[in-house]
């Protein structure tokens, strides 16, 4: 037998580097742009950006882990998003601004949230399942912005305050308020390099957020590849048969709404790890649909997929976000003015408050035309480039039973 | 007394009297076939043995085990396998997972939550599952995707997935159902060889009497939702009762 590193095989090891790689380097690797020129808008390369897309890849990876291999969509993820927020906000008030107990903390009551809701949800399957799920979390969501304002501080949100306990932290005396660190080092803190022209910026807080992603992902691998992991694609094939084989599915499917939650809690400590305060929206519906959105576009029940999915969500949110009429005033310049306006009118729905659209389309695009997501389009990519272009058709990918190998086929076909 | 104890089992749908006192005892290592025409109450009974029905009355004791009120996955796990009428196969797993999943099942339980253990680290499970698709002639396959196959492919493995828990009882629902002459000829092979190579015992319900009649060692005939006859398949092609309840007069047997 091989020898397996960290117990993954060969080709998850590779796979995993280049995870790593991808994600330590995220910093040059998203500003490709020299400061000053016109794209320079395009960059990527600032901590809340990159902050966000290493959080919610680690929300659609956990997500994926019960979309995308047990088949059950869960329509109110955000609700563990939002209670693992408010857990690590209470332990940066109660115990430290250490991050690490809150995002422990955050884990363990969003799992718990989780296994509660689950049990009662998992009764049903499909649509159902989905509705129940959505009416869970609209309900932490009214709960959080009223009933339990005492817990959630409601509308304006729950903070810190100067006058908080913090006990670990001891007598912290000031005018500011603390900010969120790891054994002192600041999660805001950044260290900025400037070459090439560029100015890349290497975040605490993002660091500490890929180091985790990294982990998560790790995890996420294991799980795929383990006896537990086919159980749980057995659950999304064939319940019938999973059950006259013995087995029951209801205890594999919990398990796999809880680490999922548990993933979402995470991501949840993390966003109050780096800007600590955590507000009932976070637990919107839309929120929930969010990270189905991604897991989608990316491609669901893939490893790679989520990530890539959340990454290309907040980078088109962020970016495109910013992209205002006077942005646009000055790209477009150069065209005689009443062409101008048009074109500026047009791209001004795609861009700025009109964000949304652009992903809509996106969205609709990928769907449509590469059901397995991004990740589909890359491997097509790939074999395009590896085999060149092909006339494909559907009867293209290798079945020996009923279709002959490429190398067979009678010439003129 | 047999493996499985059937005694005086009923079950109501409102008004229908699915099935009504209905005894059956199958002999250990025996081959046992339920036939019966459209209606007569064979699946309904097959549904009350696995736990999918729960009779209004009477009781069904396998192995000395009440299994009334159990649930499917338990029932499976006193030593009942079931082969569905359609195969019932993991078709997005490959084969080898096929395989692997009812292994799995067998030596952990209903549940176990191995989450961090590698597939390739479990040699023994490897080796029994890759021997059982030897013993069906299946093993070239095993990275298929399961749903890729040929319908009597995924009978073979269907049979596979259930032989290798070493089930105490195999329960058959009219495995040969819409397949072609070839394919059913093959299916009698397997079961036939697996007769005679394994300790186990066969209950079948059958439509095709060319399937009852080449492997069954007993029969016995339902009718409207009552058992009519039971004996061996010789006594059953000369009794006229039979004939005229479900074979019809004409048919020739």
């Amino acid at each position: 037998m091989k020898k397996n590193i960290l117990g993954l095989n060969p080709k998850d090891t590779k796979f995993l580097l280049i995870v790593v790689f991808l994600t330590l380097f995220t910093p040059i690797l998203l500003q490709p742009f020299a400061a000053g020129s016109e794209l320079a808008q395009f960059n990527g390369g600032y901590p809340d950006l990159m902050q966000k897309i290493a959080i919610f890849g680690i929300f659609a990876v956990g997500f994926n882990i019960l979309f995308g291999l047990t088949g059950y969509l869960s329509f109110g993820h955000a609700a563990f998003l939002g209670i693992g927020s408010y857990a690590a906000v209470w332990m940066f008030k109660l115990l430290t601004m250490n991050v690490i107990p809150g995002i422990l903390l955050a884990m363990v009551v969003s799992g718990l949230f989780a296994a509660a809701i689950g049990y009662v949800s998992l009764r049903r399957s499909g649509i159902y399942f989905s509705i129940l799920t959505l009416a869970f979390a609209q309900m932490c969501y009214k709960m959080a912005y009223s009933v339990l304002t005492p817990l959630t501080n409601g509308e304006t949100g729950l903070q810190l305050t100067l006058n908080d306990p913090r006990i670990l932290d001891g007598a912290q005396q000031g005018s500011s308020l603390p900010v969120t660190n790891i054994f002192g080092l600041a999660m805001n803190s950044s260290y900025k390099v400037e070459a090439l022209g560029r100015v890349f910026t290497f975040n605490v807080g993002f660091y500490f957020c890929a180091v985790i992603a990294i982990l998560a992902f790790y995890v996420a691998i294991r799980l795929f590849r383990s006896p537990f992991g086919m159980m749980l694609r057995a659950v999304k094939s064939n319940q019938q048969r999973m059950t006259y084989t013995g087995l029951d599915p209801k205890p594999y499917t919990l398990a796999a709404f809880v680490i999922s939650g548990m993933y979402a809690g995470l991501a949840g400590g993390l966003l109050a790890a780096m800007d600590p305060l955590a507000g009932a929206d976070r637990m919107l519906w839309t929120a929930s649909g969010e990270v189905v959105i991604m897991t989608i576009l990316g491609g669901a029940g893939t490893l790679m997929g989520p990530v890539l999915g959340a990454g290309v969500i907040k980078y088109l949110e962020n970016i495109f976000s910013k992209i205002n009429e006077g942005v646009l005033h000055d790209w477009f310049s150069f065209l005689p003015d009443g062409v101008e306006d048009v074109v500026i009118w047009v791209f001004a729905r795609f861009t700025g408050e009109g964000w949304h659209l652009t992903l809509g389309v996106t969205f609709m695009l990928v769907v449509t035309f590469l059901p397995g997501g991004l990740i589909e389009g890359l491997k097509r990519l790939a074999s395009r480039i590896r085999n060149g272009s092909q006339k494909r058709d559907k009867y293209d990918d290798p079945d020996p039973e009923h279709r002959p190998d490429p190398g067979k086929r009678v010439a003129g076909e | 007394m047999g493996i499985l104890e059937v005694k005086g089992v009923g079950k109501r749908f409102g008004g229908l009297q699915a099935l009504g006192n209905v005894n059956l005892s199958v002999q250990e290592n025996t081959v046992h076939a339920i036939i019966g025409p459209n209606g007569a109450g064979k699946s309904t009974l097959l549904n009350c043995l696995v736990g999918k029905l729960i009779p209004d009355e009477g009781s069904v004791t396998f192995a000395g085990t009440s299994v009334l009120g159990k649930k499917p996955h338990e029932i499976n796990q006193l030593g009942i396998s079931r082969v569905f009428q359609t195969p019932e196969i993991f078709g997005d797993l490959t084969v080898m997972e096929n395989m692997m999943i009812p292994c799995f099942a067998k030596r952990d339980g209903a549940f176990r939550m191995h989450a961090i253990e590698s597939m390739e680290a479990e040699t023994d499970l490897i080796a029994k599952a890759e021997a059982m698709l030897e013993d069906v002639g299946m093993l070239e396959k095993r990275e298929m995707i399961a749903s890729s196959m040929s319908r009597g492919d995924k009978r073979r493995l269907e049979i596979a997935m259930c032989l290798v828990q070493e089930p105490k009882l195999l329960l058959l629902d009219e495995p040969t159902a819409g397949m072609a002459r070839a394919d059913t000829n093959n299916t009698i092979a397997l079961l036939k060889e697996i007769k005679e190579k394994r300790d186990i015992t066969i209950a079948i319900i059958e439509h095709d009497m060319h399937v009852v009649f080449s492997l069954a060692d007993r029969i016995t005939v339902l009718a409207q939702g009552t058992p009519l006859v039971e004996d061996t398949p010789d006594m059953i092609k000369g009794n006229p009762k039979v004939k005229e309840a479900y074979l019809g007069e004409t048919q020739q047997v």
